[in-house]
């Protein structure tokens, strides 16, 4: 379980996260959404200690997270950030087998190994996975990254912003994967998401934020509404319901 | 998980043929240039003499069998040396030579010569590493707190910094009449590895098998310290790590045949063309391609003017440089 206790964060004085107390459904796949700024990978880089906390702390089934080893942690929870460059030239199957090393320090059984096969088909990168990156489209390459989180295998893995640069069908194939990881495996996934369709259809719960604040928690059949999109975003939202589906227009 | 992992058989054992394969045509460069450093030489040892000239063998055991085993480790390590320390700034322009670390190295080496001039050569291989140590810890610590945009900022600012350094001890030495003395150690120079300095290189080559095994996590700092952190690294950590080993190395090279120019630059940046940038998988060949190189420098270095040997500090350093504007030339030239 992931809870939040006093977390603050500022940058230069402005405040960019702060939430008194919040606790993480367990299980299922959390979206957080909220507009650019919110605050959100700040949040994510402090559940996954890359940030310092201003103050108060982020606590993994009521240990703080400050005080796990590193290896410790990295075997727990994972993170795929929201930008990811590399100057490195590796291939696929490096990158992803670089995911087992809090495992295995470098040296792979055929258990990681079967890992890393088997993520490399969940993203479905096993063709390319000889390939260099820096020749890989940009959406290859995401699948990449996502696997090399997948591959970590960890009970708790946060995804910032992962459907970046995915065509259609990807995008659709790597919800419905984390949704499935999550349902089958049990773990706990924490998505931030932009594309308010996909929270609406693969999302379990949303975790709504503003301006470093937490605005709302709720299942995400109860989130998405009109009026709760509107005052995040400050922008007309449609809420509408078909063959019990929900559907958000946002073109106005 | 479910294990979905069938990779078929004729095909692992394929791949294993051919990596053999490759190994053999490796080995057999390495050991024809090995015997053509061997035999080559002012003291003309052919095949011949050594059937029926005792002395031959003397001459072949006592002096060229060190040097060709010196450049060997010597190419080996500046090769290995250039390829972590590419990863560990997650730039491929820097090497020991373009980041201060030799020449902060050069310093420690006269301040030996200046205030321990009667220490042991092991001594003097500390005080030149605690040199290149702190240089290279200063420049690290300088690309952290100032963002470069351009990748040839940090072997610019390096070159900079060990030019100010360079600069430094000359003016030192000359003033303390040591120039001769530091200039006998300050170009690679293989006609000269004296037996009792040689065996440091045996440390260089130990250091640098230590780099070796730590290849996973110096490929790993360089995907960047949020990746690292990540999977459980310590980025500092391992920085720190990398700054002693190569300091520890470029001391140990600079006081026995001096370090080789442009080796640790060229060397990983052929291999990661076609091998990427994985030191697992690169370091064996970056360190092949490494000693190859040393030695077919040296051995066209000791033909070219015969009987006169070129250092092949010049030698490589002409071709490094040729190489490398190439690489910077098709990188940057459009
Ligand atoms: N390193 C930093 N230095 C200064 N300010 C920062 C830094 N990182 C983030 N910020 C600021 O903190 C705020 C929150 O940033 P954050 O990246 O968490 O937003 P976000 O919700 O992820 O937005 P987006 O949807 O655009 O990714 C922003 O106003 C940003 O300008
Ligand atoms: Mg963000």
């Amino acid at each position: 379980m992931i809870e939040i206790e006093n977390l603050r964060k500022s940058y230069a004085g402005l405040p960019v996260v702060d939430i008194p107390a919040l606790t993480m459904p367990q299980g299922g796949v959390t979206a957080i959404i909220g507009p650019n700024g919110a605050g959100k990978s700040t949040l994510l880089s402090l559940i996954g200690r890359l940030e310092t906390p201003g103050g108060g702390g982020v606590f993994l089934d009521g240990e703080n997270v400050r005080s796990f080893r590193s290896t410790d942690l990295a075997k727990r929870l994972a993170m795929l950030k929201q930008d990811n460059s590399l100057t490195a030239r590796l291939t696929v199957a490096d990158l992803v087998a670089f995911g087992r090393f809090p495992h295995c320090n470098g040296r792979p059984t055929d258990r990681d190994r079967a890992k890393v096969s088997e993520a490399l088909e969940l993203v479905r990168m096993t063709e390319l996975k000889d390939r260099f990156l820096d020749e890989l489209s940009g959406g290859q390459r995401q699948r990449a990254f996502i696997a090399m989180v997948l591959a970590q295998d960890t009970e708790y893995a946060l995804f910032d912003e992962p459907l970046n640069s995915l065509d259609i069908s990807h995008a659709v194939a790597v919800m419905r994967l984390l949704h499935s990881v999550a349902r089958t495996m049990g773990k706990t996934i924490v998505v931030v998401l932009h594309d308010l369709n996909f929270v609406a259809r693969y999302a379990d719960h949303v975790i709504a934020m503003k301006a470093g604040r937490v605005v709302e928690t709720a299942p995400a059949s109860h989130a998405i509404r009109e009026d709760l999109l509107k005052q995040l975003y400050d922008t007309d939202v449609a809420v509408s319901t078909r063959d019990g589906r929900t559907f958000v227009d946002v073109y106005g | 998980m479910r294990l979905r992992a069938h990779i078929p058989m004729t095909n692992g054992a394929q791949s294993d043929l051919r990596h053999l394969r490759n190994a053999l045509i490796c080995g057999f460069v390495l050991a024809v240039l090995s015997v053509a450093s061997l035999l080559v030489g002012a003291t003309g040892i052919g095949l011949v003499s050594l059937m029926s000239d005792p002395n031959a063998w003397d001459i072949l055991l006592i002096s060229r069998v060190p040097r060709t085993a010196a450049l060997i480790i010597a190419g080996t390590s500046s090769a290995i040396m250039g390829a972590i320390v590419q990863r560990l700034v997650s730039n491929r322009f820097v090497e020991p030579s373009t980041m201060g670390t030799i020449d902060c190295a050069s310093f420690g080496l006269l301040l030996g010569l200046l205030f321990a001039p009667n220490a042991a050569p092991m001594g003097r291989m500390l005080i030149a590493a605690a040199g290149a140590w702190i240089g290279t810890a200063f420049f690290m610590i300088l690309l952290r707190t100032v963002p470069l945009k351009s990748p040839l900022m940090p072997p610019l600012l390096g070159i900079a910094f060990g030019g100010v350094i360079g600069a430094m001890t000359s003016f030192i030495a000359y003033r303390f009449d040591l120039m001769q003395s530091l200039s006998a150690w300050s170009t690679a120079d293989f006609s000269v590895v004296l037996k009792e300095r040689y065996e440091l290189l045996y440390i260089a080559a130990a250091v640098t098998g230590l780099g070796w095994l730590l290849a996973d996590r110096f490929t790993l700092a360089g995907l960047g310290d949020n990746v690292a952190r990540g999977l459980g690294l310590n980025p500092l950590a391992v920085l720190a790590i990398g700054i002693t080993i190569v300091a520890g190395v470029s001391g140990a090279i600079v006081v026995t045949v001096g370090f080789i120019p442009f080796l640790g630059l060229v060397v990983p940046n052929l291999i990661a063309r076609w091998r990427g940038d994985n030191l697992r998988r690169s370091l064996p060949l970056v360190a092949w391609l490494g000693a190859a190189l040393t030695l077919l420098c040296d051995i066209f270095g000791r033909l070219v003017f015969h009987p006169y040997d070129l250092p092949i500090g010049v030698t490589m350093g002409v071709l490094g440089a040729v190489i490398f504007l190439g690489m910077i030339l098709r990188k940057f030239g459009r």
